[in-house]
């Protein structure tokens, strides 16, 4: 378990990382090296050269600015976690975090990598697309920003290109009079989801004015449940609505039987853990009212 | 008065040290000029090899010499059957180097000795090996069948040897019987997977001839005598030292892995050390599994619960080759009555050869196993009379009165009859009952039940035969200098604590400080005579071997201080480092004793002068080491069992189900231990408490898997289910103490025991509370939330 040769460098700023992933199509951006190093030891990746992205400042940093959490792309996990402000301006990042493996990964695991990994059980990229969040990615002389919608293609795959980098990651505050909620299934805690559901539910007059679920580890990629948001809004998140809404997660879980879990096995997770986050997030969305 | 260290609950000598990372593993043994040695291993599990090109592997920049089975000499041979048995009629064991076939993916090809491990790496990656692959059956029960592939040609029905083990008149029971449970159960296969995977470095000294191997071994003195006869050196002049060494749980005791004998091999052709550091994924396919068996039990009972007889009948995965022998299978098969009278059984069973790694003991060999199989089936039994799986229980406990309880023509894997030396069953399985509030949990299950919620309360028992022999020995000496105690002996340590215990079995003798006891073993340099550290027996064997040559020492030191500060010898006390005169202040150091002892020519400090020859205290008429002394003070004896003793215990837990999600929660995890006297509480708690761990292991996470070809398919940490901390309940441990009548002691052994009954205890109690869904019984481990979902998905559509 050693990996293959490789050319290392620390850039200082995003300009000169670019640079080199450009020069080298076998280059790597590393961030927190917990998922990348693994897949080198393996030898199941085996990249030239790895653009160690820790010395670039500009990429490590958060900032709550207005309705937007901007996150640098370099920001450990745990420190998004811990943060006072992001905590205040949207709780349901913290809970969900909670999940993402332990507090030492998290400690070196950045955000960015995590989202830019895109493991189709990770937590993050499911948290990512249920808040409607979005990323910047800059290339050789170009930015633009993806929405977490068009971000996460397949199990590891994203439409960042080669020679792009992720530098930030934009999270929307928690709208008003909203709850949220996030609930995962994992063999041990700190796992990868066999299942987990992330939850966000505005309530009106005790119906659902704006709902937002998503789902990881179900299928290859993170998931909107649509039609369970569609059979929630504009009703009570409770009772036959809440039940359709379950009874509609079901089919989204379409990844095939794994030596965890069968798919009928997921199906059902998928639709007990949309009852449950709905109601969570519905009671805090009372609470905050 | 003096002070007691047996039986105190001391603080382990060694965790300073390991906890600041200032231990020594052989990967930390710096070795300047060493070479590094890699493997390239089979990727198929059954296959002739057409070819193995080597030719790129040599030209790479870096790489020293690769090995193939046609350049190891005299190494190319079947490695040693380590336990021969009549039965066996086919005993099978691996080359070190595969040559013309291989039997599993993981089996070692070649290795390359490189300037270091990434090189080496690289050039394994660059051997071209040619397969022709050969079918397999990788499913236990069909492996037997006629028709199916053969592991070995000449191995009918992949079976090893067919073997059968009774006591009483089984079939008589089974006339006389008024009602019969019939079940079969499953283990699957695991891997202890202890921290520090294996490891080994070689040195050898053309100049001296001397050969110096660094083993994270568990049998340093076997190790020593099988290298020093395959390669022809005598045995002084190889010496195997085990440094400290991360968790072995039997797989280390497997001797010899290919890189045990490789490794030296290279060291001696190219002149300069080796180390091989296995990688964990190394260690997931070519160090040793355990558990898989499949049992097909009945008991033949009376209508009030008492069992009579048993038949077991199981299979026994010993993957492709056995090369320690039956141990785990034949274990499994004499432990199978467990704590009950169970007067009259008979256990057939066969190991089958299978295409994955060789199956090895791993913490529990086999006991686990039974346990699962006879607690299971005694739930069942009581269900099916409609008794309390208590009571049940109660009603064929061995009786406190009714030892030693011999099981007349039953053969311990120790070569010796099984005699149950001593047991409070009855006492422990009520105090755990006690301790659980038995009457309580059933009103808070049905309270719980009313709110959707599903608790349910599980239990097991178990025993375990420990301190198997056939000896080992105990050396004892007091620096003359220092006065600190030496003690060595001949096993290993993998942070049990030995240097902790038996420290306090020296100390309790000749009243030094336990901090001034010196314990060094793992090391054939400092004591020769020996077996290994296994089958729960460092206690027994080595403890009462150090406590007798401690108590000869104690008849030295308090002869040699009655003679310095003439008093007699009933007036003397050892305690702190010192011997008194009882009642005084008077004392006499052990360094001023041991050095009084040893008659002297030359003076080297205070105390040695009165020890020379015109010192008016050592003034002698006749010989100065008078006749059949030895100088100072030193002492050797060795203790070997009479048979094993068995300690024995309970756990219990209350597991919530949520049948939803399908997941559990462990509310409680009880566990009432007896190992006999306690030489160290502590030590006792955190050797079951890890068994647990491992315990819970087996119960509900860990499981190596194969897909239908042979290929491992979660050889790494991510996807083999270790359980985290966060797994492992945090146990209530209750300890109970039932002296061994066998050992002087009155000590048991405790290392695996933890592990023996948790998957029974997880069984029962999920079966407990699914029982309002009418879930089917439990009849496999680990059990998974998915297993669960299917039990709950097949009990609804009935
Ligand atoms: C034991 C363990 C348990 C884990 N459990 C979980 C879990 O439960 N849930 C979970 O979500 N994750 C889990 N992880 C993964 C962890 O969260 C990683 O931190 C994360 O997946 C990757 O982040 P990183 O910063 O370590 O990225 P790295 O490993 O450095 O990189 C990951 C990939 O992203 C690319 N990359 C990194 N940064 C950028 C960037 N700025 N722009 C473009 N590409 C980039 C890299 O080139 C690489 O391909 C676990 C990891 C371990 C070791």
């Amino acid at each position: 378990m050693k990996p293959a040769l490789f050319s290392y460098s620390a850039p200082q700023s995003v300009e000169e990382a670019l640079e080199v992933l450009a020069s080298d199509e076998m280059a790597r951006p590393l961030a927190g090296g917990q998922s990348l190093i693994p897949t080198m030891n393996f030898r199941i990746a085996a990249p030239s050269a790895l653009v160690d992205l820790r010395r670039i400042g500009a990429l490590n940093g958060r900032a709550v600015e207005g309705d937007v959490i901007r996150v640098g792309a370099m920001t450990r996990q745990r420190d998004l976690e811990r943060d006072g402000a992001v905590q205040r301006a949207n709780p349901l990042i913290a809970e969900v975090l909670g999940n993402v493996a332990h507090i030492v990964i998290r400690n070196r695991g950045t955000v960015g990598g995590s989202i830019a990994h895109a493991d189709a059980a990770a937590e993050l990229p499911c948290m990512l697309l249920a808040t409607g969040g979005s990323v910047v990615a800059r290339r050789a002389g170009g930015e633009r920003t993806i929405a977490a919608d068009d971000l996460f293609l397949f199990h590891m795959t994203t439409s960042l290109e080669a020679g792009e980098l992720l530098t930030e990651v934009r999270i929307p505050a928690l709208p008003p009079r909203t709850g949220y909620a996030f609930q995962e299934v994992a063999r041990r805690h700190g796992d990868y989801a066999l299942a987990g559901v992330c939850a966000l539910v505005t309530l009106k007059d005790g119906v659902c004015s704006s709902v937002r679920l998503a789902a990881c580890g179900i299928a290859s990629k993170p998931t909107r449940l649509a039609e369970s948001e569609a059979a929630l809004l504009g009703a009570p998140p409770e009772g036959e609505a809440l039940g359709r809404a379950s009874d509609a997660a079901r089919d989204y879980a379409t990844a095939a039987d794994d030596r965890q879990a069968s798919a009928d096995y997921r199906r059902d997770l998928v639709s007990a853990l949309v009852r449950r986050t709905v109601t969570k997030a519905a009671d805090r969305a009372r609470e905050r009212a | 008065m003096s002070t007691r260290q047996f039986g105190e609950a001391i603080e382990r000598n060694a965790d300073p040290a390991l906890l600041r990372g200032e231990g020594s593993f052989i990967d930390d043994i710096d070795l300047p000029g060493a070479f590094h040695a890699a493997f390239a291993r089979s990727s198929v599990a059954r296959a002739k090899i057409r070819s193995v090109d080597v030719s790129a592997a040599e030209a790479l920049d870096g790489v020293l010499k690769v090995y193939t089975c046609d350049n190891i000499g005299a190494l190319d041979a079947p490695l040693p059957l380590l336990i021969p048995a009549p039965d066996l009629t086919h005993p099978r064991t691996q080359r070190p180097l595969a040559r013309d076939d291989v039997f599993y993916v993981g089996q070692c090809i070649a290795m390359v000795v490189a300037v270091d491990r990434y090189v080496a790496e690289d050039a394994v990656r660059l051997i071209d090996i040619d397969y022709v692959p050969l079918p397999v059956e990788m499913d236990l029960e069909k492996a037997v069948e006629d028709d199916a592939p053969r592991i070995h040609a000449d191995v009918p029905n992949n079976v090893a040897g067919r073997f059968c083990v009774e006591t009483g008149d089984t079939d008589a029971a089974f006339a006389e019987a008024e009602h019969i449970t019939r079940i079969k159960i499953r283990l699957e296969r695991s891997t202890a997977a202890p921290l520090e995977c294996r490891a080994i470095a070689a040195r050898w000294e053309a100049v001296t001839g001397e050969l110096t191997v660094w083993d994270g071994t568990q049998a340093t003195l076997s190790v020593r005598g099988g290298l020093a006869s395959l390669f022809r050196i005598d045995e002084d002049k190889v010496r195997v030292i085990a440094p400290n060494v991360g968790g072995g749980f039997g797989q280390k005791i497997m001797m010899f892995h290919p890189d045990e004998v490789l490794v030296p091999l290279a060291s001696m052709e190219l002149g300069r050390p080796v180390k091989y550091i296995e990688d964990r994924v190394e260690n997931f396919i070519g160090a040793s599994q355990e558990r898989t068996q499949i049992h097909t039990l009945e008991i033949a009972a009376m209508k009030d619960g008492r069992v009579i007889g048993l038949k077991d009948d199981f299979l026994h995965d010993t993957g492709a080759f056995i090369p320690y022998g039956i141990a785990v299978a034949h274990v499994s098969s004499t432990s199978i009555a467990g704590p009950y009278r169970i007067p009259n059984f008979r256990v057939t069973f066969r190991p089958v050869y299978l295409p994955m790694v060789q199956v090895t003991p791993y913490r529990g060999c086999g006991r686990p196993h039974a346990c699962y199989a006879i607690e299971r089936a005694m739930d069942q039994l009581a269900s099916e009379l409609d008794l309390d799986r208590f009571e049940v229980r109660r009603r064929n406990f061995i009786g406190k009165d009714e030892f030693p309880y011999p099981r007349e023509g039953l053969i311990f894997a120790d070569g010796l009859q099984v005699i149950y030396d001593s047991g409070a069953y009855e006492e422990t399985l009520n105090r755990l009952s006690e301790a659980i509030d038995v009457e309580g949990f059933r009103a808070e299950q049905a309270a719980a039940r009313d709110q959707g919620r599903y608790l349910g309360l599980g239990f097991g028992f178990y025993v375990e035969g420990t301190g198997l022999g056939p000896y080992e020995g105990g050396y004892i000496k007091i620096h003359p200098i220092t006065g600190k105690v030496y003690v060595n002996t001949g096993l290993t340590d993998q942070g049990q604590g030995h240097e902790t215990v038996f420290a306090q079995i020296a100390a309790e003798q000749t009243g030094a400080r336990v901090e001034d006891v010196i314990v060094v073993e793992g090391d054939t340099g400092a004591f020769e005579w020996g077996v290994a550290t296994f089958a729960s027996r460092a206690a027994v064997c080595s403890g009462n071997a150090i406590h007798k040559a401690a108590v000869k020492a104690r008849a030295q030191i308090v002869e040699a201080a009655a003679n310095m500060m003439e008093c007699s010898k009933e007036d003397i006390d050892l305690r702190d480092g010192a011997a008194w005169v009882k009642g005084t202040d008077r004392r006499a150091a052990l360094a001023e004793i041991a050095t009084a002892t040893n008659p002297l020519r030359y003076a080297f400090n205070e105390p040695s002068k009165s020890a020379t020859q015109f010192a008016p205290a050592s003034r002698h008429d006749g010989p100065q080491l008078a006749e059949g002394r030895t100088p100072g003070v030193e002492a050797t004896d060795y203790y070997s069992p009479p048979h094993a003793t068995w300690a024995f215990g309970a756990h219990a837990a209350v597991i919530e189900v949520d049948p939803e999600l399908c997941t559990i929660v462990v509310k409680r995890y009880l566990c009432i231990h007896d190992c006999g006297r306690m030489i160290n509480p502590t030590i006792v708690d955190g050797q079951v408490m890890g068994g647990i761990a491992q315990g819970v292991g087996g119960a509900f996470y860990e499981r190596c898997e194969f897909d239908e070809e042979g290929i491992p398919l979660n050889a790494n940490f991510m996807d083999f289910l270790m359980p985290y901390a966060t797994e492992v309940p945090d146990a209530e441990i209750m300890h109970s103490e039932t002296p061994s009548p066998l050992n002087p002691l009155g000590v048991k052994g405790v290392g695996e025991a933890g592990t023996i009954p948790v998957a029974q205890v997880y069984a029962s109690a999920v079966e407990d509370a699914l029982q309002p869904f009418g879930i089917a019984p439990i009849r496999e481990a680990p059990l998974t939330p998915d297993a669960i979902h299917r039990m709950l998905k097949q009990a609804s559509a009935a």
